[in-house]
């Protein structure tokens, strides 16, 4: 390391050991952070310490173990060179400590740094607070080639001053009354440009179509050719036209996402005076406004559905950045309902086995270790409410069989082009994704094989259903099958044959 | 018009022999199925007429059938759902619901808008059925009741 500083005495100053003499720790100058006390590899975490694991790539010259103690000292107390202001505290207490860093299997170069951090260095019911820490300086730090977040474990002790979703799973079904079968959604399309009247028009003929919800994308707030008001008093007029035509509740996301919080209130408002079942934000407007609006979904009855706009930024390269199973994490404490969170099979990124993890964090109410599913450490959830995961983007019905299959029930497919396209019109394409649903819900029920005889029981169903036969000729070829950027490190070791 | 609550009013109707399979489905997760039957089938109406407890106790998909033939008999002209409830932690809830009778005659919903300042509008989802008091409002119990 070359920045030791020559104030040291020769012997401590080649040695990694933590310095214990008071008088030579704190002499002004610089000290390795593992001698400064961030590496403590006999530490055994308290049940109350919030865990980080990092996956670090140091640079060259930088041994693993002190680039790990660089972390813990950057996202916790330290700063470059030795403070004797550190002994007005009990900062022993206040030191993460990293205890563990292991080699990422297959990549030289890569190790994977577990830090604990003391509860106290949080204040509670924060999302802010605990980034600024967690993802804060740290990941500019230059000792460090690259720096990501994989995976965080919350202990129960904090987890408890987070409100958590606003409604949850299980009353979102209730409040719809809607059992037993993932719910159906699609995105308005084109995504800009339409007027309110036109836009409302593509929400009735949708939700008449069969979709439970539509949804205004990310970029749609109050623009030239729509204006806020406009397009809410319009879409109100399509779900309930649809609502009273079918008998069932349906709902559009009204996109409250705005400049300031006083704007987002606003909207907020005006969506619920209108009877609007929900409400969204997308991932851009921040952390504390997120948690703002989930307490105002919570106070008001109302479903809070997050957009994950711009996460890609950071989550989709494993050198450097957060993984999205930790966005997931933040946003259940932080208390939304709807996430976007992965299709495996459609247009965005999603190897099955990370989409697992995620779908796993946003749903259970205990998520055990599962390193092949990217899953560091036990998380339980201690009674936080369950964040409905949406599937979105280039998803068909042709694929109904594999999403059941990986998305499982409790998950809201956003078919967008997939509904619209149809060649027979909007309300065709959203009957011929309600009809492929409801037959392979059933079909597996029956104790059918539906992984593999998906496509006969689709095209069986089609027989007697025109729209879907139209919407299985037109989709018939179309997969994206791209290697995912983002993959998990661990993979079950082959059982030799015997 | 068709109501298309539930999980399947999507398809054409289920026969007996769909329905115990879905029934034994439920009964194999460890849920109670139960049989509920309505004439007033407002997508806000939560409490439809029971018909009886869930059947927390029975294991074999042929006992719930015979509580489901004997519901539609008694009602033949109303709306009748099969649900299964889940007791587990997480969920405590309904996990399945779908439609296995309806009434001959669906004449649906009329959409009401009360017209107020700043064009706004309050929505109203009125069944005409519900227009006429219980007992008189679906065609076949009409008869029997008069």
């Amino acid at each position: 390391m070359n920045y030791v500083s020559t104030a040291l005495p020769p012997d401590e100053k080649a040695g990694d050991a933590v310095v214990s003499d008071p008088k030579a720790r704190y002499r002004p100058g610089v000290l390795k952070y593992r001698q400064m006390g961030y590496w403590e590899p006999d530490y055994e975490p308290k049940d109350t310490d919030i865990l980080a694991v990092f996956r670090i790539t140091p640079q060259d010259g930088v041994d693993p173990e002190e680039a790990a103690a660089a972390v813990a000292g950057e996202s916790s107390t330290a700063t470059w060179t030795v403070v004797w202001t550190d002994r007005l505290t009990d900062c022993e207490r206040y030191r993460a400590k990293a205890f563990r860093v292991d080699p990422v299997p297959g990549m030289p170069g890569q190790y994977f740094a577990y830090i604990a951090y003391e509860l106290d260095l949080f204040e509670e019911g924060s999302i802010a607070n605990l980034t600024a820490s967690i993802i804060g300086n740290v990941f500019g730090f230059k000792p460090l080639k690259g720096l990501r977040l994989e995976d965080m474990r919350i202990p129960i002790a904090y987890l408890k001053t987070f409100q958590g979703p606003a409604t949850g799973i299980v009353v979102e079904r209730e409040r719809l009354n809607n059992f037993g079968r993932p719910l159906l959604g699609a995105t308005m399309k084109p995504k800009l440009g339409l007027s309110g009247r036109n836009y409302g028009r593509v929400v009735y003929e949708a939700l008449k179509g069969g979709l439970d919800f539509t949804k205004d994308d990310e970029n749609i707030n109050s623009q030239p050719f729509m204006h806020w008001r406009d397009r809410f008093l319009y879409c109100m007029e399509g779900v309930n036209r649809a609502t009273a035509e079918t008998g069932e509740i349906k709902g559009t996301y009204l996109n409250v996402t705005a400049a300031t919080m006083e704007d987002m209130y606003e909207r907020a408002e005006f969506a619920k005076e209108l009877g609007s079942v929900i409400v969204m934000i997308d991932l851009v407007i921040g952390y504390t406004a997120i948690q703002s609006m989930a307490k105002w979904a919570r106070r008001n009855d109302m479903i809070l559905h997050l957009h994950r706009a711009g996460h890609s930024t950071y989550t989709r390269q494993k050198s450097h950045g957060v993984s999205f199973r930790v966005i997931a994490k933040w946003m259940r404490m932080a208390g939304v309902d709807h996430i976007h969170a992965g299709t495996v099979v459609g247009k965005l990124e999603g190897d099955p086995n990370v989409i697992r993890g995620i779908y796993d964090t946003c749903r259970e109410t205990h998520v055990p270790q599962n390193l092949q599913h990217g899953i560091f450490f036990d998380q339980p959830w201690a009674g936080l409410k369950r964040m409905m995961p949406v599937a979105s983007g280039g998803i068909h019905a042709g694929q109904m069989h594999q999403l059941l299959t990986y998305l499982g029930e409790d998950v809201i497919l956003q078919f967008g082009g997939g509904t619209i396209g149809h060649p027979d019109g909007i309300q065709a394409g959203a009957t011929a994704n309600r009809v492929a649903l409801e037959t392979m819900v059933k079909a597996r029920n029956e104790g059918r094989d539906i992984w593999n005889e998906g496509p006969e029981i689709l095209r069986e169903a089609a027989r007697w259903c025109a729209p879907l036969r139209a919407a299985l000729d037109t989709w018939k070829d179309v997969t994206f099958d791209y290697a995912s950027t983002d993959s998990v490190d661990y993979v079950p070791t082959p059982t030799a044959a015997m | 018009m068709r109501l298309t609550q539930g999980q399947f009013s999507f398809l054409p109707d289920l026969t007996d022999e769909e329905i115990t399979k879905q029934v034994q489905y439920a009964l194999d997760q460890g849920w109670a199925v139960a049989v509920e039957f309505t004439d007033d089938p407002h997508p806000r109406n939560s409490y439809w007429t029971m018909w009886g407890n869930p059947m927390f106790d029975l294991r074999d998909a042929k006992g719930v059938m015979m509580e489901i033939d004997a519901c539609r008999a008694a009602h033949p002209d109303q709306y009748v759902k099969v649900l299964a409830f889940d007791s587990s932690h997480g969920f405590e809830t309904v996990r399945m619901a779908f439609l296995i009778n309806r009434p001959a005659e669906e004449p649906g919903f009329e959409l009401l808008r009360a017209e107020g300042p700043g064009r706004r509008i309050g929505y109203t989802v009125r069944s005409y059925a519900t227009g006429r008091p219980p007992g008189e409002r679906y065609g076949g119990e009409t008869r029997h009741g008069t």
